[in-house]
């Protein structure tokens, strides 16, 4: 009898557990329908009714109350400025929830196509075959820069022999089928020792950039010297842990690990330029300094809360750039790119 | 004669004796190895954490500054994904042992659908995620919401719940059922009344040891979309989440020494939950065996 009463109380527990849980999801599902367009199911009525809205309130005010939710998604290069402004906005905005992913650049814009995004986060420009599948879908965009990033290539403290690296060097060392093995091969007088690589995997709007700038689009080496990982932290380690070890990554992480690792200067033909706030803004430090950007939604703008977002991102991001670690755009080129938004 | 069988006796013995010895080392070290990585990442862990324990992690939604990043929304977030799949998971999961173990016949099918489930217990995560994206983000457009999310989690461990209940229901003896046969009881009857009072220890203790996997995977949400960046808590099942997984994630490949140490100390919270969910599933154990 006594088994028999201790499991039954057990059941009725789990019965009422179930029951409180059930209840608990029906009313939230009846809470989220009935606040109606505060909240974030969009369907196509939601919509509608946003854009109502739109048209009675002044598009510059943004202290007016807005809901809804803007999703973002993209880089992970660009997420701490995306998730700066997010912050900011939301302490003025807190009923529109803004959330922001982190599936890299392509991944961004294959969701940005689709029309699942308001945001995409890119690292890169958009690259044709991206361009044709949102206009397929019919999705026009408006693309800002928002803040420059130094592509830094990094070696070990305990590395005394490089003080610069040319173009046609990084080229020589990294492009693909490349017979480099040692930093002899690289350039004459240098140690006979295995180069170490670390580079982010093809995932990243960072490799693409590097691939872009460096190795005329025909690819990095894959082959045992080499290692890829999608975290930079990862890539900091390997080249610290190694005298003749290379890695490259954003400025951000350089910038983070400065008495850790060294960095080496690049010359493009115009002497070695080491990348540094400066170098990065004036576009010296070329080819590596490249622009980060975010591709806004046309169709999404017509809602309030996004026009607001994207105003305010553009507007305020120049100060919030080198919190995070990167460098802002000249003040009037923000103002410039923010017409775009009109 | 008999001192040199004495000696090769005593040679042999000493010879088996060391064996055993060296084996034993052998074992001790094999078991060392183990506790010794876990409490170096323990203390690891600990030592960088612990001290970025404070309200903030548990009140604050993430920032950009390291000092004022929290974890709230990922905690909530976890929570609601845990009370939503478990009731679910739990009746999916025990009602199909029963079938399988009470009311199936033993025939080729029922070994096909067995050696099916123990097969998904063993499919890698991440494919679940895809699985996810594609049947409930995708076709049933359910989004890349929390219940999404959930029932992708229940998918997961619906084998390994299935499994260790059929193990718990195959444990009872089967004198318990004939007595309950005898007695004049229906299938269910006995079912109801016999068999799982004897053995809902075992079922529990298999479907908290699920949850406390499902609380720590972090591939299939990623791939279903759950977002790093959420600052608000979910109000309903449709909207969108974090889990801790995600957010510890994404503090580790942060560029700045202080996110990592955020990230130490959520992996503390996220162990503490682990331990207090083993811990239940323990006492749940003790207190059920002693009924049977």
């Amino acid at each position: 009898m006594l088994k028999n009463k201790g499991f039954k109380s057990l059941l009725m527990v789990m019965m009422i557990a179930l029951l409180f849980i059930t209840a608990a999801c029906g009313n939230k599902a009846e809470d989220s329908t009935s606040n109606g367009s505060s909240d974030t199911e969009q369907t196509s009525d939601d919509q509608s009714s946003d854009t109502g809205e739109e048209e009675a309130v002044d598009d510059e005010d943004v202290t007016v109350e807005m809901g809804g939710q803007i999703e973002i998604d993209g880089s992970s290069t660009v997420y701490p400025l995306t998730e700066a402004a997010a912050e900011e906005f939301g302490k003025f905005n807190p009923d529109v929830r803004v959330t922001v992913g982190v599936s890299g650049t392509g991944g961004g814009f294959k969701r940005f196509c689709s029309g699942e995004l308001a945001i995409a986060d890119a690292s890169r420009p958009i690259k044709d075959e991206e361009a044709k599948a949102c206009s397929d879908n019919g999705i026009e965009y408006s693309d800002l820069t928002i803040a420059y990033d130094g592509l830094s290539l990094v070696v070990s403290k305990d590395n005394d022999f490089i003080d610069h690296l040319t173009v046609e060097e990084l080229n020589k060392i990294f492009t693909t089928g490349s017979t480099v093995k040692t930093w002899a091969d690289v350039r004459a007088g240098w140690p006979a020792e295995k180069i170490l690589m670390y580079s982010p995997g093809a995932e990243s709007g960072t490799y693409d950039y590097f691939n872009e700038a460096i190795l005329e689009k025909k690819g990095i080496r894959n082959d045992t010297q080499i290692s890829f990982s999608e975290d930079d932290n990862t890539l900091v380690q390997g080249v610290e842990g190694s005298k003749y070890a290379i890695g490259y990554f954003g400025f951000a992480y350089y910038e983070e690990n400065a008495d850790k690792l060294k960095v080496v200067p690049i010359d493009a033909g115009k002497g070695a330029i080491a990348p540094s706030t400066e170098t990065i803004k004036d576009g010296t430090y070329a080819p590596l300094s490249r622009p980060l950007f975010i591709y806004v939604n046309k169709e999404e703008m017509s809602r309030p809360e996004v026009y607001a977002f994207a105003d305010y991102y553009i507007n305020n991001i120049g100060s919030l750039a080198s919190e995070v670690g990167y460098v802002p755009l000249p003040d009037d080129q923000y103002s410039e790119e923010a017409t775009k938004l009109h | 004669m008999s001192s040199i069988f004495i000696d090769a006796n005593r040679k042999q013995i000493a010879g088996r004796r060391r064996i055993d010895f060296s084996l034993k080392l052998l074992f001790l070290v094999a078991t060392s190895i183990g506790v010794i990585a876990l409490m170096a990442l323990l203390i690891d862990i600990i030592t960088d954490g612990i001290h970025m324990i404070r309200p903030e992690l548990f009140n604050n939604f993430p920032s950009r500054k390291a000092s004022e990043a929290g974890m709230k929304s990922a905690i909530v977030g976890s929570l609601y994904m845990l009370l939503i799949m478990t009731p679910l998971s739990f009746l999916l999961g025990v009602g199909a042992a029963i079938y399988l173990e009470e009311y199936a016949k033993k025939n080729r099918i029922t070994r096909m659908i067995q050696l099916n489930i123990s097969t998904l217990a063993g499919v890698p995560s991440i494919v679940y995620g895809i699985l996810g994206l594609t049947l409930f983000v995708r076709e049933l457009h359910l989004g890349r919401s929390l219940l999404a999310g959930s029932f992708t989690m229940t998918l997961l461990v619906l084998p390994i719940i299935i499994v260790s209940a059929q193990e718990a229901i195959r444990s009872v003896p089967k004198s318990r059922r004939d007595a309950s046969y005898a007695l004049g009881a229906t299938k269910w009857q006995t079912v109801s009344r016999s068999v799982l009072p004897s053995c809902i220890s075992g079922i529990l203790t298999g479907v908290i040891l699920a949850m406390s996997r499902a609380i720590g995977e972090t591939a299939p949400l990623v791939m279903i979309g759950a977002l790093t960046f959420v600052a608000f808590l979910p109000t309903g099942p449709l909207d969108s989440f974090t889990v801790m997984p995600i957010q510890i994630y994404n503090w580790v490949s942060r560029p700045q020494a202080s996110f990592q140490e955020l990230a130490a100390s959520g992996i503390i919270v996220l162990l503490v939950m682990l331990l207090l969910m083993n811990l239940s599933a323990i006492l749940l154990r003790n207190k059920y065996n002693k009924h049977i």
